[in-house]
């Protein structure tokens, strides 16, 4: 089975590196770590633009692109967290506690240095795990029947709903919400057209690119809108020669990696909890095993390099249940199984074996695009960092 | 006693999931419901809507039975009516606009309008910004990707 794993992920390769699927790729990591810097935008938001973009492109570049945008906001978004203390996406507000005095320290260079080699770390591992574990569930895949999809699906609903953050029963409710969304239009059996009102345009049902846009885009910005004030920006001055970290830095750096990236690959094993909750839990994790854990908060390494890998490990990994049975673990991965289903892929158990395209195409451009990231956040930093000079309103 | 009740976030969404629900239901039940052995179009709505109502209650019960939390509040603290006025009403001149003079005028009055609803925004800054996005906006919706949608129109 590991030998097949080999071969379906050189096939993935040669996928993944047809020249325009290696544009796609590329135009997602950039635009996502852009996004990832920018303060104030996120992941999200700008996947639900791009959406109404997707119908232009096959489906598998579509799919490399919008991952793109996912995973290189995770890049970008610590570099944030680090040098202005705004914790503006979620997954690493948690690096803002160890990161922010690191850089009042004057070593916040060698952060961002770690914060990339940790990202890398984990992301590997993220993948590494999706590569070998994916065969074997497509191989119980292959034996599921209606009872067993119809299990799976109330397993992800239900899951999506309670593991969330804040309340369960209102989790519930949105969840009863999104299936009376997914009702309106005509009736698979029967025909019948249901909660149209009488207007032709609902028949199809609702347009999934016009529900992201309302729920995601614009409530986004509505909830942005005039809320951030001025940025400190005097200590953004950071070069490619700061990057590098010191030789004790680094041994006390690389234990923490491999525990957060072992934490975050198994978070992302269950739906729901996506790579926010996984930093939370690593940071927690690693101050209760470090041997100072009241140093923690005035600029540990260790505080740094673990959430980070961690929420790496965990973006990778998320794409498991996702691609490989179509439980999304959080809204950015049910945007992407939007997407799929734009291009009238069904996602499920049987991705993997009818599409094995857009499967194994993604896995490679996972590798691809992380080497992307790291090359274009190591040596060119010093423009990621005149990125957040830009006044943002 | 029903005035502070009147100040809960939970009041107002429990309410409004229970007439949810019970909307759905009475709709459904216009439906052929069917059998449970032969289900018509009418039942998983009408067993979503039951549910819903269900859970509307439930989420009104918790209203009722906590107390009002500390900074609790029906609307966030800064109140950017023109903002979200500004927000909401872009996509809406953008419908309007594009049904009778086209997309060109579309994007940028949306775009326009969008954007004034930034508290340090000027019709001069708005006006660029929205020009700048009309223009490969344009292209790349009408000759990159083809959308059947014109440019310019006049239908009246």
């Amino acid at each position: 089975m590991i030998g097949q794993a080999f071969t379906d992920l050189w096939y993935g390769f040669g996928v993944a590196f047809e020249p325009h699927n290696l544009m796609w790729c590329f135009i997602g990591v950039l635009v996502g770590n852009m996004v990832g810097v920018l303060p104030g935008m996120g992941p999200l938001a700008t996947i639900s633009i791009l959406l109404p973009l997707t119908f232009g492109i096959k489906p598998v570049g579509a799919i490399l692109m919008l991952a793109g945008v996912f995973y290189g906001a995770q890049y970008g978004g610590a570099i944030c967290s680090i040098l202005l203390n705004l914790p503006c996406h979620p997954p690493h507000a948690v690096t803002c506690l160890d990161g922010f005095p690191l850089t009042k320290q004057g070593r916040g260079g060698a952060a961002l240095g770690i914060t990339v080699i940790s990202s890398f770390v984990g992301a590997s591992w993220g993948i590494t795990e999706m590569i070998f574990l994916s065969p074997i569930l497509v191989s119980v895949a292959l034996k599921f029947g209606p009872a067993e999809i119809c299990s799976l699906m109330l397993l992800g609903l239900l899951a999506g709903s309670t593991l969330a953050r804040g309340s369960p029963l209102k989790g519930v409710a949105m969840t009863i919400c999104g299936l009376l969304i997914g009702i309106v239009g005509s009736d698979i059996e029967t025909g019948t057209p249901r909660f149209t009102f009488g207007i032709p345009n609902l028949f199809d049902g609702v347009e999934i690119v016009a529900l992201a846009l309302g729920l995601f885009g614009i409530a986004e910005f509505m909830k942005s809108i005039n809320q951030l004030s001025e940025v400190d920006t005097k200590y953004t001055s950071v070069k490619f020669k700061h990057l590098r970290p010191t030789r004790d830095e680094m041994r006390r750096a690389w234990p923490a990696m491999l525990r957060g990236t072992l934490i975050g690959s198994l978070c992302a094993l269950i739906p729901g909890t996506g790579p926010t909750i996984a930093s939370f839990i690593s940071y927690a994790t690693e101050k209760k095993i470090s041997k100072t854990p009241e140093k923690f908060g005035t600029g540990m390494i260790e505080g740094v390099a673990c959430p980070e890998a961690s929420t790496h490990s965990s973006v990778q990994g998320d794409f498991i249940p996702t691609m490989s049975l179509g439980i999304p673990g959080d809204a950015v991965m049910a945007l992407i199984l939007g997407a799929l289903m734009i291009q009238g892929i069904v996602p499920g158990p049987q991705l993997i074996s009818e599409h094995p395209d857009i499967f194994w195409g993604l896995v490679a451009s996972f590798w691809i695009g992380n080497i992307m990231l790291v090359v274009l956040n190591v040596p060119m930093i010093g423009i990621w960092v005149k990125l957040l000079t830009i006044p943002y309103r | 006693m029903f005035v502070t009740l009147l100040k809960k976030r939970d009041f107002y969404a429990g309410g409004i999931m229970t007439l949810l629900g019970a909307g759905v239901t009475l709709n459904a039940m216009s439906y052929n419901t069917g059998t449970l052995m032969h289900m018509g179009p009418g039942m998983f709505p009408f067993i979503l809507g039951m549910t819903l109502t269900f859970v509307g209650v439930l989420i009104f019960g918790t209203a009722v039975v906590t107390p009002l939390g500390e900074d609790e509040r029906i609307l966030p603290v800064n109140k950017e009516w023109l903002g979200w006025g500004c927000i909401l009403a872009g996509p809406v001149f953008f419908i309007v606009l594009g049904h009778y003079f086209g997309m060109a005028a579309a994007t940028f009055s949306c775009v326009f309008v969008s954007a004034m609803g930034d508290n340090q925004a000027t019709v001069k800054s708005s006006a660029l910004l929205a020009a700048f996005i009309t223009v490969p906006g344009c292209f790349l919706f009408t000759y990159v990707l083809q959308l059947p949608f014109p440019l310019f129109r006049w239908a009246f």
